[in-house]
């Protein structure tokens, strides 16, 4: 964290200043953990082991926090008979298909439920396998409203007991042998965690995107929460899971997305072949308790935000006019598409794929094949210039004359050259001004988006195909300065939404089914409530409270902590006097306290929902997820997850060793592979060849350099300070193969050979597991061929294997070989590479 | 009013002959147990100040490699940089974690149950001019482009400047340095074009995590004392101050520091002197020598006569 989010870090400084223990577990020695109290040293791709070892102690040793689980999570639901564990199943939970490689997930859920996601089909339509991710919308909780439970806990059948026994052998014995920790470092940690949570304090859990760059990504987090969940650290101030996110602003972007499968607010794409009216659609969509229940209300204020007056009740509100999935389009198969002519155009902005993506050459595979490609960037990166001077014009794998896509390189404006939002970690909205005019033609990406839809609106202006009527409805209409750039805050203006009066709305509860209502984004309502952009609020800190409400603004609601109706007991009492944060007001019967609720303001504890009750009307006064239609925070997900109700240890794509916790089952049995020629995967541990590549490499940041370069490989300032490509190794592997501190070596895997000067450090270590001695290589990703410094792309190395749930990459944890020199040219390296193949029985 | 040149002095700005009124003495204080090595501070010098990337070859500007020196690649406070982050690994025998009590030492391999116990350790530490309240390098420039300011803190003006290269071996810590091309002499001006503004110097603005703290130079010596015994409290013994005593042979930093371990393994002299100390004796001395030189040749004259 300190190395990437240098400035976020400084409140966990601030925190250890007033006595926080701060815990870093990395494969790497960085500079957070030059300043934690603790680092742990894991071996990459191995975190579900250990947190499900703190999770095994924390129930074995009983320092879970008892009332907050049996009244707070879905502890006490009971299982269905039909359901099986990893440990009856040798690794596979029930409903695996071997065939297709996916699982049939219903009897995950709880008995006598049917069970959806919170947004997604609700009917019985039988659903293609490999569309189900893609309809989940935002996952979440079950249709169910009262499902049976236990609440002793003692039900063999429900969560805490099958908790306990999924968890069982994950003891520090195990952790030892799988993760590389020592049991008395183990032992550190679970004591410091155990002490430190609880009614009088809490913890929080902070990740960076290298924790979900796994094929068993999503079920990293879902181990935190669960451990989270135990120990009573949601919802309550100094709590929490904390995303650090990729680079500025991802958080907006997935809020208001660039994601294919969702629409603002994480409201679900419609599909293609399912629900073909309006009607239907928020049907198959709408969860029956909680604030999924408004889903209409959402989802026709946005339609009206879209198409405005040419929205109405007799048209579906332009529903028709959306545009609709047919399948899996996520980044890779995209690519792949590219690469077999299925994708004629294609767009990059502030995106650097021909270095910043897995498997970098089958990138530029794909955008060769492209007819054209718009690249727009602060920088001629890369992507812009691959076909000219990339890794395969050099091997002659790719000739400049053959490649027909043509390239539109567009200068664009950097955030202090325009107006606009950052949304941060904390889901906070920050407003940034224009420091200064962007230089030359560089414009910013609002202005490029409204000029290019002013101008196909201009040309489709005439046009009787109904399939222009998308672009022809749409209201296009910002106000514009003297450059031509549009108003960013009347963007902002417009997400908020607008009632029937056309004034801004105060928040999503003040969204209409009918249409009275605009709203660009449900959940970013409120950020311009009474017509004031409340995202410029730059009161300081010492003149609020801790919370800071009057700093930005913070979606939903300007909450600060989500959930945070848990931080009272179910009476509404504060669990503690230190840590309270929100609580019920008897007397003015409404919830108060330092926060905002996250709850309906004036319903009471003792509330209990009347038969037929629905939305936030159905939400129990003791029932504080309230996007959970069972209110409930799940130790076990019974919907939603593709891979696993519960996280279980599998090991990487391509890992140095078996599992030793499922022997049977190595890695993760939904995770998703393309076997290309260009993507070949190294072999299992054990199997011939497997030791051709017998170390293990981790994708890292440095501080001063930004993602893969596109941002700082231009700026004078932050090259001299890391200048260029290196390759982090312990001294241990650098006697093992020869290499010396500043020299040149080179890394090889299938896929490809990057070179970089090796810095031989302490600070890298072996592992042993048990007889085995494991070397981790550190690879830094920001460099490239282009820009002031430059140096061999990270992403070369890698494969594309993902996590079947979200579709990301795993590019924290593989195999390959270390050789002292640099790599081979040209031709050469075509031939070096074969040959290692070759050697690995990847190739004849 | 002489100018001091030893010894504790309370106001350099007063002794230099600025009138009473004038602004209290400002520094730095750098408390490296909090520097997370972000080099914010180097990068919003070069930017505030104008300053070109010279890398680790501070003579070969153009040349971009790696020192393969930890995480330092620019080498050394120079004429184009006015603060360095100095990056020091070191394995370090393994300590009980006293600060929160974890319990068990750090096992010296990962994976292993026990052995040698060792830990690595990586300091990291931003470098500055000390703006001593005794500057030898102000005291030999022959042009008088070196001065004390209102402020406290010692400054080139660069177009007073005659590239004479005096100050560079004056300067106890090697901070001062000649640009090539230019010949000028440059380093650290505390922002002084930032303070006459109010506002503080670029480094301290960046530092995240406020390991690079400005203000006046009593409170900091205050808030100094302070972290050291907190430090102390808390398990951390080898937390001391460099450069804060104005009883050292400098008279005291303006920028001081809170260190983890020995300066010497910082790169900073572990007892520097104002090379000028010596120099009432010295000329006194000269002077001695050049009266008794005068006086055994006066001598030899009238002894001639004999």
């Amino acid at each position: 964290m300190a190395e990437a989010h240098p400035v976020g870090f400084q409140w966990v400084m601030e925190a250890k200043k007033r006595g926080a223990t701060v815990i870093h577990v990395d494969p790497r020695f960085t500079r957070t953990s030059a300043v934690a109290d603790l680092h742990v040293p894991i071996r990459a791709g191995t975190d579900i082991a250990f947190l499900g070892g703190l999770i095994h102690h924390v129930l074995d040793t009983g320092s879970y926090f008892e009332d907050y689980v049996r009244a707070y999570t879905n502890a006490p639901m009971i299982l269905r008979e039909d359901f099986r564990d990893t440990e009856d199943l040798d690794g596979l939970f029930s409903g695996f298909d071997p065939e297709t490689g996916t699982y049939d997930v219903s009897s995950w859920e709880y008995e006598g439920d049917d069970v959806g996601a919170a947004v997604g089909p609700r009917d019985d339509r039988p659903v293609a396998e490999h569309e189900r991710g893609e309809i989940a919308g935002s996952g979440g909780a079950p249709t169910s409203k009262e499902p049976r439970r236990d609440d002793t806990l003692q039900n063999p059948r429900c969560v805490f007991q099958v908790l306990k026994r999924h968890f069982a052998r994950y003891t520090p014995e195990m952790v030892h042998e799988v993760c590389g920790i020592s049991p008395e470092t183990f032992t550190q940690v679970a004591d410091a965690l155990t002490r430190n949570s609880g009614r009088e304090r809490t913890s929080a859990f902070c990740y960076a995107v290298g924790w979900t760059h796994h094929t068993v990504g999503v079920q990293y987090i879902r181990a935190a929460s669960i451990l989270q969940m135990l120990l009573g650290n949601i919802g309550r101030p100094g709590g929490g899971i904390l995303a650090l996110r990729g680079h500025a602003s991802i958080q907006g972007s997935t809020d208001i997305p660039t994601l294919f499968d969702m629409l603002p607010g994480y409201i679900p794409m419609p599909h293609a072949h399912r629900e073909q009216d309006l009607e239907t659609f928020i049907a198959a969509n709408t969860g029956d308790k909680g604030f999924w229940g408004n889903m209409d209300a959402y989802v026709v204020s946005l339609l009206k935000a879209w198409f405005g007056d040419a929205a109405t009740p007799e048209n579906d509100f332009c529903f028709d006019l959306l545009p609709r999935l047919t399948g899996d389009h996520s980044s890779f198969p995209t690519v792949m598409a590219q690469a077999h002519g299925e994708v004629p155009g294609y767009f990059v902005i502030g995106e650097n794929p021909a270095t910043g993506t897995a498997n970098a050459r089958q990138q530029r595979q794909g955008l060769a094949k492209l007819e054209w490609l718009v690249v727009r960037d602060l920088n001629m990166i890369e992507t812009a210039t691959f076909w000219k001077d990339g890794p395969e014009i050099e091997t002659g794998e790719m000739r400049t004359d053959d490649i027909g896509t043509e390239v539109f390189f567009l200068p664009a404006a950097a955030h202090s050259e325009k107006d606009g939002t950052f949304t941060n970690t904390q889901r906070l909205l920050q407003w940034h001004h224009k420091a200064v005019e962007p230089p030359g033609d560089c414009r910013s990406d609002l202005w490029f988006y409204y000029e290019i839809g002013k101008r196909i609106k201009a040309r489709l202006a005439g046009s009787t195909d109904p399939k222009d009527r998308a672009l022809q409805e749409l209201t296009w209409d910002y106000p514009v300065d003297d450059t031509g750039e549009p108003s960013a805050d009347a963007v902002l203006r417009e997400i908020n939404g607008t009632g029937p009066d056309d004034t801004t709305i105060g928040g999503y509860t003040e969204l209409k089914a009918d249409g009275s209502t605009r709203c660009g984004c449900w959940i970013y309502s409120g950020v311009y409530a009474d017509e004031t952009n409340q995202s410029m609020r730059r009161r300081p800190g010492r003149e609020q409270d801790l919370a800071a409400h009057e700093w930005g603004w913070a979606w939903p609601a300007n909450r600060r902590v989500l959930y945070n109706r848990a931080s009272a007991d179910p009476d509404g009492k504060p669990w503690s006097e230190r840590k309270k944060l929100v609580w019920w007001d008897a007397a003015g019967e409404k919830w108060t306290g330092g926060d905002v609720p996250d709850f309906p303001a004036t319903t009471a504890p003792d509330y209990r929902p009347p038969e037929g009750a629905r939305a936030a009307e159905a939400i129990g006064g003791n029932e504080p997820f309230v996007m959970q239609s069972d209110g409930r925070a799940w130790l076990h997900s019974p919907a939603g997850l593709l891979d696993g109700p519960m996280p279980a240890h599998y090991e990487p794509q391509e890992s140095p060793v078996s599992n030793a916790l499922y022997p049977r089952q190595r890695a993760n049995p939904a995770r998703q592979e393309f076997h290309r020629p260009e993507n070949r995967y190294h072999p299992a541990p054990g199997m011939p060849g497997a030791d051709v590549f017998p170390f293990v490499f981790t994708t890292f940041r440095v501080t001063e350099h930004h993602t893969a370069g596109g941002m700082s490989r231009w700026t004078p300032h932050l090259n001299e300070l890391m200048p260029e490509m290196f390759l982090e190794v312990s001294p241990e592997l650098a006697a093992l193969r020869g290499l010396e501190n500043g020299q040149w070596c080179h890394v090889v895997t299938a896929r490809s050979a990057i070179e970089g000067k090796a810095l031989v450090t302490e600070r890298a270590k072996p592992l042993r597991l048990g007889g085995t001695t494991i070397h981790q290589i550190g690879v830094p990703w920001h460099w490239g061929s282009n820009g002031l410094s430059t140096g061999d792309a990270a992403n070369e190395l890698l494969s594309v294997a993902l996590d079947p749930n979200v579709h990301i990459m795993e590019t924290k944890a593989a195999t390959c070989d270390i050789r002292p020199g640099r790599r081979p040219r040209g031709p050469e390296l075509v031939t070096f590479l074969a040959d290692y193949r070759w050697r690995a029985g990847l190739e004849t | 009013m002489v100018n001091s040149l030893y010894g504790p002095l309370d106001d350099p700005s007063g002794n230099a002959g600025y009138p009473d009124g004038h602004p209290p003495r400002v520094g730095f204080f750098t408390d490296t147990s909090v520097c997370i090595g972000c080099k914010a501070c180097e990068v919003a010098c070069k930017e505030w100040n104008a300053l070109p990337a010279d890398g680790a070859h501070h003579d070969q500007p153009d040349l971009l490699d790696l020192t393969g020196m930890s995480y330092d690649n620019t080498g050394a406070l120079g004429a184009s940089t006015y603060r360095h982050v100095a990056f020091i690994e070191q394995t370090v025998p393994a300590r009980e974690s006293a600060t929160v009590e974890l319990g068990m030492p750090l096992a010296s391999l990962p994976g292993d149950g026990g052995g040698d116990a060792t830990e690595v350790r990586w300091l990291m530490a931003s470098d500055v001019c000390k703006h001593c309240t005794h500057a030898a390098c102000l005291d030999v420039c022959p042009t008088g482009a070196l001065i004390r300011t209102e402020h406290g803190t010692v400054l080139v003006q660069d177009d007073i400047c005659n590239g004479c290269g005096y100050c560079i071996p004056a300067c106890p810590y090697g901070v001062i340095d000649q640009r090539k091309g230019d010949g000028g002499a440059f380093k650290c001006t505390m922002c002084q074009d930032r303070l006459g503004a109010g506002l503080q110097p670029a480094c301290a603005t960046a530092c995240p995590t406020e390991s690079i703290q400005f203000g006046p130079l009593d409170e900091l010596r205050e808030r100094a004392a302070a972290r050291v015994e907190t430090l102390h409290e808390r398990g951390v013994p080898e937390a001391r101050l460099y450069g804060h005593d104005p009883d050292d042979g400098v008279g005291g930093d303006g920028a001081f520091f809170l260190l983890l371990d020995e300066p010497e393994v910082y790169g900073l002299p572990p007892d520097p002197v104002v090379t000028t100390r010596d120099l009432p004796s010295m000329w006194r001395h000269a002077a001695v020598a050049a009266l008794t030189v005068a006086a055994t040749v006066a001598a030899s004259f009238v002894g001639g006569r004999r």
